[in-house]
């Protein structure tokens, strides 16, 4: 087993696992009914592609799990997704500029990833940058629709970009496992993958008339498994069954 | 002694759980069939990372097959190349139509803002005087549209590509 191999595919699979948990809690409980469909069938592509990935780091890992106790069966401290994305929902808009950072990047990831030298990496990478071109279109214009909205919906939406802004520098967290997956040709040049994704945010920040805080005041700690007391939450609910009657199915 | 136009043929009645007038075949999900003549080995890929039917749809195959005398059945779930709305048949598209879900057209790229929704024509009364109501519709391949004429609400099965 390598073990930076497991640990570059773990981030990926758990960015996509945490984010749909908290789409999906959505459910029911959306603005509008084609909102509250439109969320959850975005939650519905990030499971399905942390299925593809998680069953692939369980592959990797030759110890015999599953993908399923790898979502389900892991401490807090052994996610590796990033802290951004297990932010909680708050209003429609902080949802909708939590998505929008992280599909901006994602789209990027994804078309990069395509030519990974692991092909199941490619493979998943080029049938999830489909569905991921879509949730970039979603999120854009509705952080668009927001910003450039009321004066109520501007100024919630600038507060919003204001919580969250700490969180998107570690987008472009880089260690180790990063430079071994490099030169394994496993993970594509990305140098330029700030840039690429400042010109996404700014182009939409431009046109939602919405600023960028100054405050540079930024937080990290998930790709190594340092979370926010969020993460704690989502598992609690999420682990909740799998704990109580080990190996159900329904 | 089996051979791979009697799967194909076979695989022609087992439909998609979510859009029954649709067979697997139509829908282009079977990538390839194999058969050494008793045993049948059959690759399939999802339409969407998350599509829930995929379970069902090996299911349905295992099952149909043993109907039709083939004991031993292994179904495979692939990934690459991705799955396209270009592989549904033509035949297909026409029987989208019929059961009266719009069949994909082409859509402009995803990365231009707030684009003309694409005209996707009405089902029911073939008018294209029809609006796009979400982008996000009933399952994850199909996006909601009305008629403005007809004021028939329908599916549309969105373009991916």
């Amino acid at each position: 087993m390598n073990q930076a191999h497991v640990e570059f595919v773990l981030r990926i699979a758990d960015d996509s696992l945490i984010l749909g948990h908290r789409l999906s809690e959505w459910c029911g409980h959306g603005p509008v009914l084609e909102e509250d469909i439109a969320m959850t069938n975005i939650a519905l592509d990030l499971i399905g592609q942390a299925t593809s990935l998680l069953n692939h780091a369980a592959t990797l890992q030759g110890e015999g799990k599953t993908g399923d106790d790898l979502a389900f069966l892991r401490f807090d401290r052994e996610y590796r997704n990033l802290l951004l994305v297990e932010q909680p929902n708050g209003d429609f808009g902080m949802t909708m500029m939590r998505q929008f950072l992280f599909d901006a990047y994602r789209t990027i990831l994804f078309e990069r990833m395509q030519s990974s030298s692991d092909e199941m990496i490619a493979a998943i990478a080029e049938k999830s940058l489909k569905e991921t071109k879509y949730h970039l279109k979603h999120s854009s214009e509705w952080v668009i629709r927001l910003g450039d909205g009321t004066e109520e919906s501007h100024a919630r939406i600038q507060e919003s970009l204001n919580t969250l802004w700490r969180y998107a520098n570690e987008l472009f967290y880089t260690d180790a496992v990063d430079d071994e997956m490099r030169n394994a040709g496993i993970l594509p040049d990305l140098s330029d993958l700030r840039q690429q994704w400042e010109n996404t945010v700014n182009h939409v920040f431009q046109e939602a008339t919405l600023t960028i805080p100054s405050n540079n005041w930024k937080q990290e700690g998930g790709r190594k498994g340092m979370h926010s007391e969020h993460l704690g939450y989502i598992l609690a609910e999420m682990q909740y069954m799998q704990r109580a009657y080990p190996n159900m199915e329904w | 002694m089996v051979t791979a136009s009697d799967l194909w043929l076979w695989l022609e009645e087992v439909s998609d759980p979510e859009i029954p007038v649709l067979t697997v075949v139509d829908l282009g999900v079977i990538r390839s069939v194999e058969t050494d003549g008793k045993n049948a080995h059959i690759v399939i890929t999802p339409t969407y990372s998350g599509c829930p039917a995929m379970k069902m749809i090996e299911d349905q195959i295992i099952e149909k097959l043993k109907e039709k005398g083939v004991d031993h059945c292994t179904v495979e779930l692939t990934l690459a190349p991705a799955w396209t709305t270009d592989w549904i048949s033509e035949v297909g598209k026409n029987k989208l139509r019929e059961y009266g879900i719009a069949p994909p057209e082409n859509e402009p790229d995803k990365t231009v803002l707030f684009a003309k929704p694409t005209v996707v024509p009405c089902p029911k009364c073939g008018s294209s005087n029809t609006r796009m109501i979400s982008l996000f519709g009933s399952t994850a391949c199909k996006a909601h549209y009305q008629c403005n004429d007809c004021l028939e609400p329908y599916d549309y099965f969105k373009c991916l590509r």
